[in-house]
Formats: structure tokens, sequence, C-alpha cells
């Protein structure tokens, strides 16, 4: 009997971990009770992750469409007024993965919730002017914000969500420097 | 002719061209840069160049190395826009550091262009490197 439940356990867990990598929605609920589920997909790339994430937080492809991406990538000399221009054979190799893993490719419910918050020619290039994003931010009073000096912006993803590369941005999970956790 | 002699040069030679083969990333780089027409390589006028300011035209703003890096090569910096922990440039504190061609080279091309408005010459790059090696 103990082996059995050992094993049950075991090939549960398995499939939970094949889940985590793939982004499959249908596999991901018998993940869900064991760990709260991802908001979207974890950045896979450590390519990506080298390069996008230097001056920032790798930023999850999942929370922007392929169109924004595209026109991000295609003027990475003046990027935000700094400068994160690429060889060329990176650059269409990061490009590559980004368009594939961007929202519109995603099965995640946040990305999913994102694209529907787009209107149909909208090629924002931040995510913190997506409407969808907006609306989830509005409430946070700026002192934690800008006059936190662990936070500075809201782009900063990660100095509240701290797994946000791993795709979890859940309420739970939150904790503002010197404020703690978040309760509305 | 003095056969000997001839012998211990040609030896002597490709004993150092073997070598070079092997030698480290910057000196790699500042081979490259002797071949662009840099020379006698100045770390002292590298050290000038990492605390010099330089107006931004269209900001008004002064851009430095210093406003990423820290002034003291083997303390950590703080990017000036987003804020993120910059690991300390200096190869004495970290290894890592100048290891890496592709990785230089890049973030020479990126820095230079953000700080100084424009690409560093071959014998700024040098300097640089010079500088940033012996710290
Ligand atoms: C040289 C530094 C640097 C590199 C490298 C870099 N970025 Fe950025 N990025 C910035 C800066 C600066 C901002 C603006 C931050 C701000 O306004 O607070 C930014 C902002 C962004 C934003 C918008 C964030 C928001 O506010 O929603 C995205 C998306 C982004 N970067 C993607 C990328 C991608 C993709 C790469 C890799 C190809 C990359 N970045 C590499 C410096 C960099
Ligand atoms: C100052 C801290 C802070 C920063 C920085 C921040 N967030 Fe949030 N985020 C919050 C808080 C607080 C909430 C919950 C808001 C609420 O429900 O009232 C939230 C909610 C969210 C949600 C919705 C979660 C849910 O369960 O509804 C998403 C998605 C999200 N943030 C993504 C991001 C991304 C992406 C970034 C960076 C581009 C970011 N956040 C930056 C504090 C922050
Ligand atoms: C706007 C911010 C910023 C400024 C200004 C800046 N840097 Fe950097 N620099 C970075 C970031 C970010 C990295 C990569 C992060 C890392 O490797 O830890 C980097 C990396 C480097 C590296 C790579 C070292 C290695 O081998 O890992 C060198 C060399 C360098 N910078 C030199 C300079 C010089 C010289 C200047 C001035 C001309 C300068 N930087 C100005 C942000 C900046």
């Amino acid at each position: 009997m103990k082996t059995l439940t050992l094993l049950l356990t075991l090939s549960l867990l398995a499939s939970g971990c094949m889940a985590d990598d793939d982004g499959d929605e249908g596999n991901e609920n018998s993940w869900r009770f064991l760990q709260k589920q991802r908001d979207v997909a974890a950045v896979s790339n450590p390519q990506y992750q080298e390069e996008c994430g230097s001056c920032h937080l790798a930023y999850p492809p999942g929370l922007l469409p392929a169109r924004s991406w595209k026109k991000i990538m295609t003027h990475l000399d003046q990027h935000f007024d700094d400068n994160a221009e690429l060889e060329a054979d990176v650059q269409k190799q990061l490009t590559e993965y980004l368009l594939l893993h961007s929202a519109d490719h995603s099965s995640y419910r946040r990305s999913g919730r994102i694209m529907r918050s787009l209107n149909g020619d909208d090629v924002p290039i931040r995510i913190t002017e997506l409407a969808y994003f907006r609306h989830k931010h509005n409430e946070i009073p700026q002192r934690m914000i800008k006059g936190n000096d662990k936070v500075g912006s809201l782009s900063n993803c990660n100095a509240c969500h701290r797994r946000a590369e791993q795709g979890f941005f859940n309420e739970r999970e939150i904790n503002i420097p010197g404020y703690g956790a978040w309760d509305d | 002719m003095n056969y000997p002699l001839y012998i211990f040069l040609i030896f002597g030679l490709s004993a150092s061209s073997v070598f070079a083969v092997n030698t480290s990333t910057v000196d790699r780089l500042l081979q490259n840069y002797r071949q662009q027409g840099a020379h006698d390589f100045d770390g002292k006028a590298g050290e000038k160049l990492w605390h010099q300011s330089f107006k931004n035209p269209k900001t008004g703003k002064l851009h430095n190395c210093t406003s990423c890096h820290s002034k003291n090569l083997r303390k950590p910096g703080k990017h000036v826009r987003t804020g993120k922990h910059i690991d300390p440039l200096a190869p004495s504190v970290n290894a890592e550091r100048l290891t890496d061609i592709r990785k230089v080279k890049k973030w020479l091309l990126r820095n230079c262009k953000w700080t100084l408005g424009r690409k560093c010459t071959a014998q700024e790059k040098g300097n640089i490197l010079r500088y940033l090696q012996s710290q």
C-alpha cells in the first residue's frame, strides 16, 4: 500500500513538472492543487535571460503580443532612450523566441486576458501601458512606487512580484518593499 | 650567415605566435585595436575617460560611465534608469569580467554610444580596458 501511494505521488509530481515547462493549460490543472498556477509562462531561454535580463528583469514573453515584440526588437539601438543593440544573429534568435511565446501564442490565462484587453491594431511597447496592466495597478499609491527607493517604477515587476520571471503574479505572492503583503 | 641565430629567431617567433593564441581576452582586443592604428594604451587616460561627463544633446543631462557603474570599480553599481544591481567590474573582485570577448565588445559599443553619444575610438577602448584590467 505504501509503495502504491508513493508511486501515485511520484507520477503526479512528474506530470506536474512536465506541465511546468510546456505551458499546456489542460495538463496544468493536475498541478493546480499542489502549487498555485502560473499567470504566464516562465522565461525558458537562457540566452534571452542573459541578453534581455541585464538591465532589468527578463520580461516573460507572454506579457505582450507578437506585434509588440517585433517592434521592440527592430529598434534596439533606441530602446527607451537606452542602447540595447545586439549582433544580428542574436537579435534574430531572440526575436524568434519572443514571437513564438508571445501573448497571442500562449494558452496561459493572463496572456489571454491581456490579448482580450487590446484594441485590434494597438502595438503597445510597454507592458506598463497596457489597459489591463493599468487597471490592475491603479490602486497602488505613488509613495509605494516612485517614492520607494527599492521600486522606482512599475516597470520593475520583480521588486513586488518576487517570482515575476517565473511567471507568477498572483496577489498572495506580492511583497512591496517596505510595505509587505498587499491586501485590498 | 649565422645559422644558430637564424634557428633561434625562427623558434622564438613561432613560440610567440603560439603564445598569442592563448592570450587573454583583453590582449586579443588590444591587438585588434593596434591593427586599427591605436598604440601605447594608457590606463591613466582610461581612468580619466571613466570619470568624464558628457552632455547628452537631446536631454541636456550629463552621462558618465559611473552613471551605472560605481566610481570605485570594486564596488557594485546600479543602472541609472532601471535601478538594477550591477556586479563590480574590477577583475580582482569579479573573475568573470573581461573574459568573454563578445560580451566586452557588445557593452563597450552600447555604453560608449550611450555615455559619449558616439562610438569610442580604438585608442579610447584600449585605454579603458587597460584601466579596468588594472583594478
Ligand atoms: C542596455 C540596457 C537594456 C537592455 C540590454 C534591454 N533593455 Fe529593455 N529597457 C531598458 C530601459 C532603460 C527601459 C525603460 C525602463 C523604465 O522606463 O523604467 C526598458 C524597458 C523595456 C520594456 C518596457 C517595460 C515596461 O515599462 O513595460 C520592455 C518590454 C523591454 N525593455 C524589453 C527588452 C527586451 C526584449 C530586451 C532584449 C532584447 C531588453 N529589453 C534589453 C534597458 C534595457
Ligand atoms: C509596486 C509594486 C508592484 C510592481 C512594481 C508591479 N506590480 Fe503587479 N501588482 C501589484 C499589486 C499590489 C497587485 C494587486 C493589485 C490588486 O489586486 O489590487 C498587482 C497585480 C498584478 C497582476 C494581476 C494579478 C492578479 O492575481 O490579479 C499582474 C498580472 C501583475 N501585477 C503584473 C505585473 C507586471 C508584469 C509588472 C511589471 C511590468 C508588475 N506587475 C509590477 C504590485 C506591483
Ligand atoms: C546606462 C547604464 C550604463 C552605463 C552608463 C555604462 N554601463 Fe557598462 N554596463 C552596463 C550594464 C547593464 C552592463 C552589463 C551588466 C553586467 O554584466 O553585470 C555593463 C557592462 C559593461 C562591461 C562588460 C564587462 C564584462 O566583461 O562583463 C564593460 C567593459 C563596461 N560595461 C564598460 C563601460 C564603460 C567604459 C562605460 C562608459 C563609457 C560604461 N560601461 C557605462 C551599464 C552601463
